[in-house]
Parts: structure tokens; C-alpha cells; sequence
């Protein structure tokens, strides 16, 4: 695959993602109510009618007769008939995916986790972002004695196994959305700081900052003009190839119930459920498992893109 | 080379004591204690203080924090609070599994992502590459859990040829010699090839483009016609220097032997240490995180001092630089 047709390929699949995500609720039509009893585990596609009650209660089936004096909906254990006096509205619906073991709709419930993993991966790559490029140009220009400081703070949380301190932060503690996503931006922002602190080095001994600091440019002109243009294609590389990374990591602490609260629907906790039930409800699992690979896929082409289109930019 | 390896292992133990040190943080300043996790409703308020009082919980932290480092230098890592063995006995029960599992698994990753990586830079952009990159790029997004859990439905659940879970069927528990040793690599199968494969579709990328690098330099012109043979070219004067960086990679994935492993450890019931670290963190059993933590943390810097070690033996070009 040529680099130029990956980087599209990828940055075409996480934007169809983020849209499906973030848009997909309110084109789609709306799903079919959850209904544990007669629309549990039905398979992608099944067709269902949706049967709503005057007092709110909602009848989901595969199989509704709709007759004149009564109508019928069945289940697995027994029928329910109803007058039509009782009855809001019936429509048609389908499951696109499929149902889970409460007969809810498994698309919008990979659309919300979607958008769930999609922030907290993102707030978490911020976070990794501010954090390690901050430490990176402190420690390649705050003098000597600052840089090793910084450096051997860097090193020891790097022989700090992540996935421990993760696994520890995250039982013990117990976060939130927000938390989680400080605890994952905070544990994954080191190799960032390396990779900064190299950089400015690297580009603090090249002519045409010399060149500007000669003509007698503020250390701020150099930070925007030279420092930072220069600084944008590895960090951006980077940040793409985290941001997989995070998404795989939040995903697995779901994934072994130590993620989010276990009301919320993510694609790590939705593989779990999934695996349950993995004979009687293959789709379950293959769903939100596909979203993660599509999404962490996107994203490593987007990666390797950029670094193609780098080092092409350093030969010419 | 010899100063080098004395001066990091001498360095390994400041490291080691930060690293214990930071874990001892985030454990003390967490909510709860492992009285809280004896949800017995008959516990009363003596009994509680009794408990903590015996597991030295009641006392102020720093005092608690240099109890716990005077008994580690010592070489004492305590007993578990929950299962009331030594934790130094409870490591000698879990470590093993996740070593072998680990192994197996890095052995797997590395032999045949070499190979595959290999076998794609005979002919860039050829039919081999291009299928092999594109199934290594899928495979390498996958999360290991997903594969784990599909691989348990496939060969485990539907076709039958492997046990779903565990490292000894229960029939096999009191066999030993060949017929255990069979048992236990027929259960080996499954997870090792679930982290195996992940992790080789990663090598091969990565030494795929780093094989790519390698041919474009002059020696290669040079051995071209010097008239070697594309064989050799490739095996020796290509896959020498590319195999560097894969070098350093193989030292920094070890520590996945500890961590990385968890997850599979947890989807399998395998019985290893990150099966240990989960249930030890979800009951507060501080002596027994406080052990597997500094166990992680020793692999991680070990990794990265074997990295050094074999990229030096490698690559004649570092050894001149190493202090």
C-alpha cells in the first residue's frame, strides 16, 4: 500500500467512526425498546415489532400479529395479547446488529460506546500531549541539573510496568470518565517527553536557529517558528499511534471490569458481556471487537502516513 | 561490557526502591482497607480494629511504609493477607506459569515475525507482502482479549481441540512426566498462540520497514555486486543490522511477559501472576501488589539491560559508545 493512500485510508476510517459515533443516533432510526424477555440474544438483522403500552412499557418480538380485536405478541414462554385500547403505537424495526442478553440494540449501544472510548481516549491523548511536550522542552532547556532531574523521573516511570499501575489505580480507585482519562493520560505521556526533549535538542544545534538567534530573534519567535512547525510532524505521528494505544489499554481495563462504572456501555465491557454468552450470542463479542481493531487500524495507518511523509520531507 | 552490566544492576536498586516506593503511594492514599473487603456483616468494631491492628493497618503510614522497606531489605515480602502464605511462596506458585506463558509467547512473536518480515522483503510490494502487511496491520489492532475469547469459541467450544481455560485439567492434576507435560502444553496452545500472533504481526511490521531501510544503503549495492547470492545478502547483510532495533524491542517486551499477560491470564484462568495482581488489588492484599509490583518493575529494567547487552553484542558500533 503506498503511504499517501494509507494515510487516507485511515484518516476516511476514523472519521467515518467519529461520525457513525457521534451522528449515528440522530439519522438512524431509533432502535427498538429493550425487552428482556421476548428480544434477548436475537441474531444481526432479525426484524422485530415494537409494541408500545399506554403506560410505557414497551413489548419487543420477531413475531406480533396485528388483528382487529386483540394483538398478539410472542415470546419465548408465553404469548401476550393485548386489546387495542392498550396499545400506544406498533412499528417495525430491526436489530443490526443484533440484541444482548437484556434485548437491547446492540448498533446503538456500539454507537454510545463509541463515543465514550473515542473521549476518553482523546481527553486522555491531551492530556499525554500537555504533559510530556511540557516536560520535554523544560528538560532541553531548562539547564542541566532540571533536564536530568526530569529525565530520571521519566526513567523511573517507565520501569514502572503500565499495565500494573493502571490495573492498581484503577481497582483501587475507582474513577470516573474523567479520572480515567487523567490516569491514562498521565501514565502514557514519558515516551512523549523523550521524544520532545530529543527533538528541541536535535533542532537547537541546527544553522537556521542559529541564524535566527544570531539576528537577534526573541526565544519565543524561535519556539513558534522554528520550534514548533519542526516539532509538529513527530508529534502528530506520535499522538496517532497513542491514541491507538489508548484505546486499546481503556478497552482492556473495561474489558477485565475495572474501566468505567459497569452501567456504561464500552466496547472493552461489551467484549466481556459478549463473552458470556459467546456460543449462543456470537455477535455480542465480534461487534465491539471489530470497532476497536477499525479504530486503533485507522489510526496506525494514520501514524505510519505521517512518518512516511517525514522521512520522504527530511530526503527531498 | 562486564562495567557496564555491574554498573546497571547497582543501579537496579535505587530504581526498584522508587518504583516500590510510588506503588506504596498510590496504595496508601486509596480509599478503604482490607478490613473493608471482609464484608461479614457480624464483624464488629473491635473485631475491625483487631484486624487491622494484627495486619499493622491501624498505624500512621510512614511508620507503616518503613516497617514494609525494613522487611524488604531484608528480603522479606511478607505474608498475604488473604490467603496467609508467604507471599515469597505464593510468587514461587504463579511466577512460573506466566514465565512459560510468556515465553512460549515471545518465542512465537519473535521467530515468526522474523520470518514473516523475511519473507515479505524478498519481494517488496510483491503478493506476499502486500496480504502479509495487510493481515499484520489487521491482526496488530486487534485487542488480545477479543482474539482470546474468539479463539476459545473456535478451537476450544466448537471444534474441540483445545481446553478453554486453565493450565492442568483436573484428571491430569496428579500425572507427571511425559503424560503431564502433554497436558499442560496442549493447554499452553491456545493462550501462547493468542499472544504469540498479536505480538508477531507487530515484529513483522516493524522489521519489515526497518529491512526496508537496510537495503537501501550502499553496502548492499556493494554485496550486490560483489555478486553474493540475494539469499545471503538478505539473511546476513540485511537482516544483521535491521535486527537491531528488533533487539531492543525484544528486551523492552519483556516486562509483557509480567504485565502484558494479565489480560490473557484472565480470559484463560491461567494461573500467573497478573491473575494474581487483579484479585490481590480487588482485595486489598497489600503485601502480595506491593511483591508482584517490584516483580514487574525488576523485569521491565532487566529488559532493558538485556536490550543493551545483546544490541552491543550485536552491533560493534554501541559497543564503542557504552561507558
Amino acid at each position: 500500500m503506498r503511504p499517501s493512500r494509507g494515510l487516507h485510508a485511515g484518516l476516511a476510517g476514523l472519521g467515518l467512526l467519529v461520525l457513525l459515533c457521534v451522528f449515528g443516533p440522530v439519522v438512524l432510526p431509533a432502535p427498538p425498546a429493550a425487552d428482556p424477555a421476548r428480544a434477548a440474544l436475537l441474531p444481526p438483522g432479525a426484524a422485530v415489532t415494537e409494541v408500545i403500552l399506554t403506560d410505557g412499557r414497551g413489548l419487543v418480538s420477531p413475531d406480533v400479529t396485528v388483528g382487529n380485536e386483540a394483538i398478539v405478541v410472542r415470546g419465548p414462554f408465553r404469548d401476550t395479547e393485548l386489546s387495542p385500547a392498550e396499545v400506544v403505537s406498533v412499528r417495525k424495526g430491526r436489530f443490526l446488529l443484533g440484541s444482548d442478553r437484556m434485548g437491547r440494540d446492540v448498533a446503538s449501544q456500539l454507537m454510545a460506546g463509541g463515543r465514550f472510548s473515542l473521549a476518553i481516549a482523546g481527553l486522555a491523548a491531551i492530556i499525554a500531549l500537555l504533559v510530556g511536550s511540557s516536560v520535554g522542552i523544560a528538560a532541553a532547556t531548562g539547564g542541566p541539573v532540571t533536564d536530568s532531574a526530569l529525565m530520571r523521573l521519566v526513567d523511573v516511570l517507565m520501569a514502572f510496568p503500565l499495565l500494573f499501575l493502571l490495573i492498581l489505580v484503577a481497582t483501587l480507585f475507582r474513577p470516573g470518565p474523567v479520572a480515567l482519562a487523567l490516569i491514562l493520560g498521565m501514565t502514557s505521556w514519558m515516551g512523549l517527553a523523550r521524544l520532545v526533549r530529543g527533538q528541541v535538542l536535535a533542532l537547537r544545534g541546527r544553522t537556521f536557529i542559529l541564524a535566527a538567534q544570531a539576528a537577534g530573534a526573541s526565544k519565543t519567535f524561535v519556539a513558534r517558528r522554528h520550534l514548533l512547525p519542526n516539532l509538529a510532524g513527530p508529534l502528530s505521528q506520535d499522538t496517532a499511534l497513542r491514541l491507538g494505544d489508548l484505546v486499546l489499554a481503556e478497552a482492556a481495563l473495561s474489558y477485565l471490569g475495572i474501566g468505567v462504572s459497569p452501567g456504561m456501555p464500552t466496547w472493552g465491557g461489551m467484549v466481556a458481556q459478549g463473552h458470556r454468552v459467546m456460543v449462543e450470542g456470537w455477535w455480542l463479542a465480534t461487534f465491539p471487537g471489530l470497532a476497536i481493531a477499525a479504530l486503533v487500524i485507522s489510526l496506525a495507518l494514520i501514524g505510519d502516513g505521517i512518518q512516511e511523509r517525514l522521512t520522504r520531507g527530511a530526503r527531498s | 561490557m562486564t562495567r557496564l552490566v555491574v554498573r546497571r544492576l547497582l543501579l537496579l536498586i535505587p530504581m526498584v526502591w522508587l518504583v516500590a516506593t510510588l506503588a506504596f503511594v498510590v496504595v496508601a492514599a486509596a480509599p478503604g482497607s482490607y478490613a473493608d473487603t471482609i464484608d461479614h456483616p457480624g464483624l464488629s468494631a473491635e473485631q475491625r480494629a483487631e484486624l487491622e491492628a494484627r495486619y499493622g493497618l491501624d498505624q500512621p503510614v510512614h511508620r507503616q511504609y518503613l516497617r514494609w522497606l525494613g522487611s524488604l531489605a531484608g528480603g522479606d515480602l511478607g505474608i498475604s493477607f488473604v490467603t496467609k502464605e508467604p507471599v515469597i511462596r505464593l510468587l514461587a506458585r504463579t511466577v512460573p506459569p506466566t514465565i512459560l506463558l510468556g515465553g512460549a509467547a515471545l518465542l512465537l512473536d519473535f521467530v515468526l515475525g522474523i520470518l514473516l518480515a523475511v519473507a515479505a522483503a524478498r519481494r517488496p510490494h510483491g503478493w506476499f507482502d502486500r496480504v502479509s502487511s495487510f493481515l499484520g496491520l489487521g491482526l496488530a489492532g486487534l485487542p488480545s482479549f477479543w482474539v482470546a475469547g474468539l479463539a476459545i469459541l473456535v478451537f476450544a467450544l466448537i471444534l474441540g481441540w483445545f481446553p478453554a481455560s486453565h493450565m492442568r485439567s483436573v484428571a491430569a492434576s496428579g500425572l507427571s512426566g511425559p503424560a503431564g507435560l502433554a497436558d499442560l502444553l496442549h493447554h499452553l496452545v491456545l493462550p501462547a498462540c493468542c499472544l504469540g500472533l498479536v505480538g508477531a504481526a507487530g515484529t513483522a511490521r516493524y522489521l519489515r520497514s526497518t529491512l526496508m531501510d537496510v537495503r537501501g544503503e550502499r553496502y548492499i549495492l556493494a554485496a550486490r555486486t560483489r555478486g553474493l547470492s540475494e539469499r545471503r545478502i538478505l539473511w546476513i547483510h540485511t537482516l544483521r543490522p535491521a535486527l537491531l532495533p528488533v533487539i531492543t524491542l525484544l528486551g523492552l517486551s519483556l516486562p509483557f511477559l509480567v504485565s502484558g499477560s494479565v489480560v490473557i491470564e484472565t480470559v484463560f484462568s491461567w494461573p500467573g501472576v497478573g491473575l494474581t495482581l487483579l484479585s490481590a488489588a480487588h482485595a486489598r492484599d497489600i503485601p502480595v501488589v506491593m511483591a508482584v509490583t517490584i516483580l514487574g518493575a525488576v523485569a521491565v529494567l532487566l529488559g532493558s539491560l538485556l536490550a543493551d547487552v545483546l544490541s552491543a553484542a550485536i552491533d560493534p558500533r554501541t559497543r564503542e559508545d557504552s561507558p
